[in-house]
């Protein structure tokens, strides 16, 4: 087991090395000019130079790169073109409210998608399956922005339950966060409802069902524990994808998140805080993985590290 | 009668509290913003948003009159301009204190221009500072200090130009020049710009990242009443949309924004909320740039032609009205522009005749860029089909802002080019800031903004001549030479001059303020100093 985990982090480590590469030869790759975006529309051709030569610009481009490896381990991501703030206390100050975001709309979710899967699959064909499934393929297909809005302007503006966007208190987290509930839980609910059927259809279901446990007790105690293992796995990538930040709803809703942080940095081209956030994704998308691949033998002792 | 006289008393009594609230000052101002404020160093921040926030937590030497683009005295007292214009001599004000609680001295005004001039510092403004005697020396490393910024005593402070130039009050009235207080700048070092320590009406309360802003009146502030509210907060991270709601919730009172586009229309045409709404003035020119030295651009009549072809009232409805056509290079507002100038008439007629007496009865293929970023595809389609409707094909290039404005200060780079989103908005008040960066030779150079790369060295030496002229008795025939030259340049045609956008600000019904500075030409949204609470 120690030989699987250990094999793990060096392939997630690699995995980093190579998106540290990567994200470092494609901001070079965009046509924009740093210095010259730096230096405005006022400057000579030779302030520009100078600037370029401040930011380290003019040096050959693997000394660039080891300067940014070399720093990334020491935990120095550079500084905002545009704020000219550390873009370590830049992420760090936008970090918890991603964070609350992404356990929130997990939550939410669950919270929608658990019970729907399993009604459908235990009203299988029936009216009850169908409209739960055409709820599920609504949440899917309903674009973030448009859902966020429509949820903002009914129970914000019309009927004043909730603030209009912002952060702080657990009221402000109830849109934003049933945002990524509803148009995640289509994706859940479906995984939920087939791996549900296909339990049931299991013969240890037959054997508990002749016995004669109760119906509940047999969804409950007998299925819901295998069934809910894709859920599980689908849990460790979102995480992974939420830490990215949740650019459009963080957007509507005003979350000071990362993902709005990525947003704004992108429009201006702010080249070392884009970085930084590819590099906490990469992060938080191989972490995310990992734990859903090390979780996954203690739910189910059938499945063995190798 | 006992009921008579109680009534008027009561009614004087309200009169008079009425009064006396109007013009009571205090509260809390909310203004939304959809991105972070970047930087408030004065050195560095040049953006529309943090340019007027800076203006309230900074002062220069000088500034301008509120709501105008009148030039007045800051922290200077008083200042002499000598005959030959080359020497500027300020007394400043002996009762300004940092936010800090220490004195400013003239040693803090050299101290913070030779902070822009020094290439570590990154400062975009650098570029404006460059005529001052020894700055260039200085900047390259090849002097301790700049020589032509003497400090005479405490009170007094002395700048040396190498030629004279007539928009030196405007350009220390620029952000950059604004005065910092060197212990503090050099305790916060690069993050001085999130520790702002000034002279302003405000000083930093709180920030913090993605999420508000707030700035609270300076009780030393050395202009007597102001500023007129207690506390300005600025939330971030608020769409358009949503502030909108916010302000109609009575959450926000300005949006920093302005009116999102999707909702312009609908909130013009509501009674209620378009009294919200006031429309002003921009220094602003949008226009298409004509490369002089591409082919067959480089043809004064082809240029003339198209300066025909253009039906402008056509492109200002496609945005709902929210510009004016524009018939030369200089907006209304700035001082040279020439009322009795009309330009270039729209007749397609005549511009295909002059396309055929320039050789090109069957019209040719150019390439248009512009920015990617709505509205300015769609002006750049109005564009290619008037230009069509001649026989010119043109094919457009909608690319990002940074990609546009590389190709254009690349020489061929950009045969035209559409300027909407990127330029042209005066740094100050002053006719030569539309010459010196866009139209002069000198800026035709790589990586410059002229991006026409027209150069006319008889206008560059009319220019030079106009910027001798600082004697105030002068100043009309300066702004009459200005108009000479940009008739000329109008003649030589190197751009398409399209339209000056104007300005809507939208604010709640309770915030008001002297005349004009909802739509003040040079702080953008608002007046943050003047603004009061009703």
């Amino acid at each position: 087991m120690f030989r699987y985990i250990l094999r793990r982090l060096i392939q997630a480590a690699l995995v980093l090395v190579g998106v540290s590469v990567i994200t470092f030869l494609l901001s070079y790759a965009l046509p924009a000019d740093p210095a010259r975006m730096i230096a405005g529309r006022s400057a000579t051709p030779e302030t520009v130079e100078k600037i370029r030569h401040e930011l380290g610009l003019d040096r050959p481009l693997p000394v660039q790169y080891f300067n940014y490896a070399w720093g990334l381990l020491h935990g120095d991501m550079g500084r905002s073109y545009v704020q000219k703030t550390e873009v370590t206390t830049l992420l760090k100050s936008r970090l918890p409210a991603t964070i609350q975001l992404a356990v929130a709309g997990i939550l939410f979710e669950l919270i929608l998608a658990l019970p729907l899967g399993i009604i459908a699959a235990l009203r299988k064909g029936k009216l009850t399956d169908q409209l739960t499934m055409v709820f599920a393929f609504f949440g899917v297909s309903a674009p973030q922005f448009a859902l966020g809005l429509i949820l903002l302007y009914f129970f914000g503006y019309r009927l004043s339950l909730v603030p209009l966007g912002g952060y702080g208190t657990l009221k402000h987290i109830i849109l934003p966060g049933l945002t990524i509930g509803i148009t995640g839980a289509g994706w859940y609910a479906r995984v939920m409802r087939s791996s549900m059927l296909e339990v049931l259809s299991q013969q240890y279901i037959r054997t508990a069902k002749a016995k004669g446990v109760s119906k509940w007790a047999v969804v409950t105690k007998h299925a819901l524990r295998n069934a809910i293992l894709p859920i599980i796995a689908m849990i460790g990538l979102d995480i992974g994808i939420f830490m990215s930040g949740v650019v459009v709803v963080e957007s509507v809703f005003a979350w000071p998140g990362i993902g709005q942080m990525a947003w704004q940095a992108i429009q201006l081209v702010d080249i070392p805080v884009i970085m930084g956030v590819v590099t906490v994704a990469a992060v938080a998308i191989v972490i995310g993985n990992l734990l859903a691949d090390l979780v996954y033998p203690f739910l189910d002792p059938r499945i063995e590290y190798r | 009668m006992k009921r008579v006289v109680a009534t008027v008393v009561l009614a004087v009594a309200l009169i008079m509290s009425l009064a006396l609230s109007a013009a009571a000052s205090g509260g809390n101002v909310v203004v939304s913003f959809k991105s972070d404020v970047s930087t408030l160093d004065p050195a560095i921040g040049y953006d529309w948003q943090n340019w007027s926030i800076i203006k309230s937590i900074f002062n220069g030497l000088m500034d301008y009159v509120p709501g105008t683009t009148k030039l007045r005295t800051k922290l200077a007292k008083s200042y002499e301009i000598s005959p030959d214009g080359l020497t500027y001599t300020f007394h400043l004000r002996d009762d300004v204190v940092f936010h800090n609680g220490r004195k400013v001295v003239a040693s803090d005004v050299k101290y913070s221009l030779e902070r822009v001039l020094n290439p570590e510092t990154q400062s975009p403004g650098l570029g404006f500072y460059l005529g001052i005697k020894g700055a260039k020396a200085f900047s390259e490393g090849e002097a301790e200090e700049v020589s032509g910024i003497k400090v005479i005593d405490d009170h007094t402070i002395q700048f040396v130009l190498n030629e004279p130039n007539a928009a030196f009050l405007h350009i220390l009235a620029l952000n950059f020049s604004f005065v910092v207080p060197k212990e503090e700048v050099e305790k916060y070092g690069k993050d001085f710009g999130h520790h702002p320590v000034g002279t302003g009406a405000f000083r930093l309360k709180e920030w913090v990242l993605g999420q508000r802003l707030v700035l609270e009146r300076n009780p030393d502030y050395f202009i007597p009443n102001r500023p007129q509210v207690d506390q300005i907060t600025f939330l971030i991270g608020i769409e358009p949309t949503v502030a909108l709601l916010k302000l109609q919730r009575g959450e926000v009172d300005i949006l920093g924004d302005g009116i999102p586009p999707a909702r312009f229309v609908q909130v013009m045409k509501d009674p209620k909320l378009s009294k919200l709404v006031e429309q002003g003035e921009q220094i602003q020119t949008g226009y298409v740039t004509l490369n002089t030295r591409v082919k067959p651009l480089d043809n004064k009549k082809v240029r003339q032609a198209l300066n025909m072809a253009i039906n402008k009232e056509r492109i200002c409805l496609m945005i709902n009205n929210r510009a004016v056509p524009a018939n030369q290079v200089l907006p209304p507002l700035m001082p040279g522009y020439d009322t009795e100038f009309s330009g270039y008439p729209y007749d397609p007629e005549k511009a295909k005749a002059l396309l055929a007496e320039a050789g090109y009865s069957n019209g040719f293929s150019t390439v248009l860029y512009c920015s990617n970023v709505d509205p300015n595809p769609r002006i750049a389609q109005a564009i290619q089909q008037d230009l069509a409707a001649i026989g010119v094909n043109v094919e457009i290039k909608a690319l990002a802002p940074s990609t546009v404005i590389q190709a254009g200060g690349t020489e061929g780079g950009a045969p035209m080019l559409w300027s909407g989103g990127m330029a042209w908005i005066a740094d100050y008040p002053d006719p030569n800031n539309f010459y010196w960066p866009i139209l002069a030779s000198a800026s035709a150079t790589s990586g410059g903004w002229n991006w026409a790369w027209y150069s006319n060295p008889e206008l560059d030496a009319l220019a030079a001549k106009a910027d001798t002229m600082v004697a105030p008795e002068e100043q009309e025939e300066r702004l009459e030479l200005w108009k000479k030259i940009y008739r000329q340049v109008m003649e030589d045609a190197p751009w398409i001059p399209i339209f000056h956008e104007k300005r809507f600000t939208m604010h709640s019904e309770r915030l008001t303020g002297p005349e004009g500075i909802f739509v003040d030409p040079i702080h953008i949204p608002v007046n943050y100093e003047e603004v009061q609470i009703r």
